[in-house]
């Protein structure tokens, strides 16, 4: 899909822009070059490389946050780039993880016939398999493709079903039928610990029976069914709260680097 | 064909059978059979790598080869990924063979590119979430309301901010000492209030839903696993003959 042009600007507004780029740029220039002067003058390789880590990460940083005012052509550049390091950075795992290991020592760096011959029994298959998964970029030719995906999704079909049932489903089901009363507990806590197991076990049958489709919700079922969604929207309320807070703890960070570490400022 | 449309239905019923019985068979053959699909796999999944790379340089390759808007972007993209695969390569002189160097090129570009882009992606996420909470959380019914209450409890219960408003909250109502004291002492609130009530909606409504939710998802996915491996959902097979 190609991608979406840029917005246009009026004239004006494009000068004014590209003024602010270049006064940004300037006082970014300035303020790392001060900032972090003692690291890139240490004379050492790893001091300059660190505070140059620091003052590219603080670019890439403002760059990025630069889409809050609009899409442009720096942010796309640096998304692009980011992709492509990404991209980068995968393949260079996948061989110090999995192929340098699994594929080339044994098979092509084997020290005898006899290394050779059991890591071929070993893992012939596999990497016959992995040659075979290839062929998926062929139109006309991607057939063998499908013995490699027929083997890695039947075997996380088959081994899920044991898996799901115990874990999403008998020990959901397990813990929401507690017993009511802890002995030894507190007259209080036994009272929050009542109100909490009856309020999951309400909630759990009431979402279930909403999502229960085979029967018309009217009558005493409307009314489960409006619990199951007042249960529903808690949850999806508490879920994004969650999610802004994890995102503001990112936010946090970034802001948190660009004033501690690279514009040295002392930490309170 | 047989062996281009059925010998792979019949294969993945087979090693999903296999993969079933092994969960069920305490037996040290299944656990080494789990092993080395385990193993296998991660080979297998490793190539699979080399297709999702095809892919997205392709595309990138036929967006500067077709010229298409924004092509010189894409240009980045290679350049992103030569250089870090360069650098992987190289391995601060050593070559390719020898483990990763722990202060290497790579490293570096990992720490000072990937990480930041990547921290800055997310919480940029944050903006638009509180834009897009502005226009959810108008409490126009009930529904709304209940996501505001439950949303605001969370969010305030993990600030020492809300600490701070509850005890502004309980310097106002001391102004009135009667009041004060029905707060404090009959309802029991502290400055820890938020943090409670945010427990207490995690751990119970939110609880509650999530589990019915996640009862229906393995429902639908033990459903699922049972078409593909009864070969009634063929989707992985993709086009052709």
């Amino acid at each position: 899909m190609p991608e979406a042009p840029l917005e246009r600007a009026s004239s004006t507004r494009q000068i004014v822009e590209i003024v602010a780029a270049v006064v940004l740029l300037t006082i970014f220039l300035g303020a790392s070059a001060w900032r972090q002067s003692d690291g890139l003058s240490s004379g050492t390789l790893a001091g300059t490389a660190e505070a140059l880590g620091i003052i590219i990460a603080a670019g890439l940083t403002l760059i990025m946050y630069s889409f809050l005012y609009r899409d442009n052509p720096f942010f796309k550049a640096v998304e692009n780039l980011y992709v492509g390091v990404g991209l980068g950075y995968g393949a260079v795992m996948t061989w110090h993880q999995a192929l340098k290991p699994e594929v080339v020592e044994p098979i092509i760096l084997a020290p005898s016939f006899g290394a050779l011959g059991s890591a071929l029994i070993v893992r012939g298959v596999p990497i016959l398999l992995g040659f075979m998964l290839l062929t998926r970029i062929s139109r006309k030719y991607s057939w063998p493709s499908r013995y490699s995906y027929a083997i890695m999704i039947g075997w996380y079909a088959g081994m899920g079903i044991p898996i799901t049932i115990h874990t999403f489903i008998l020990e959901q089901v397990n813990a929401a039928i507690n017993p009511l009363f802890a002995p030894g507990a507190s007259p209080l806590a036994t009272f929050l610990s009542i109100n909490t197991q009856i309020i999951v076990l309400v909630g759990t049958v009431s979402v279930l029976y909403y999502f229960f489709f085979s029967l018309e919700h009217k009558g005493a079922g409307k009314v489960v069914s409006r619990v199951g969604i007042i249960f529903l929207m808690v949850s999806f309320g508490a879920s994004y709260g969650y999610t802004v807070m994890a995102r503001i703890s990112l936010l946090i960070g970034r802001v948190d680097f660009l004033l501690y570490d690279w514009l040295q400022r002392p930490r309170p | 064909m047989w062996y281009k449309r059925y010998l792979p239905l019949v294969l993945v019923f087979l090693i999903g059978l296999l993969g079933f019985l092994t969960q069920y068979i305490p037996h040290w053959g299944s656990e080494e059979v789990v092993s080395y699909m385990a193993r296998s796999l991660l080979i297998i999944v490793a190539f699979a790598m080399f297709i999702g790379a095809y892919s997205l340089l392709h595309m990138h390759l036929t967006r500067i080869r077709r010229q298409q808007a924004g092509w010189a972007y894409s240009l980045l993209v290679f350049v992103g990924a030569t250089v870090m695969i360069a650098a992987g390569l190289y391995n601060e002189g050593t070559g390719p063979m020898p483990p990763l160097a722990p202060r290497g090129i790579n490293t570096w570009l990992y720490d000072h590119v990937q990480v930041p882009c990547s921290a800055t992606m997310f919480s940029i996420l944050a903006f638009f979430i509180a834009s897009a909470a502005y226009r959810t959380f108008r409490a126009k019914n009930l529904n709304a309301l209940l996501l505001l209450i439950a949303a605001v409890i969370v969010m305030f219960g993990q600030v020492t901010i809300s600490e701070r408003f509850v005890n502004w909250g309980l310097y106002v109502a001391n102004l009135f000492p009667p009041l004060h004291d029905f707060i404090v002492d009959g309802l029991g609130v502290t400055d820890t209030i938020f943090r409670k009530l945010a427990h207490f909606v995690m751990a119970a409504p939110n609880m509650a839903a999530k589990r019915g939710i996640m009862l229906g998802i393995a429902l639908g996915a033990i459903s699922q696993s049972l078409r593909i491996l009864f070969g009634i959902e063929r989707s992985y097979m993709g086009g052709g003959d």
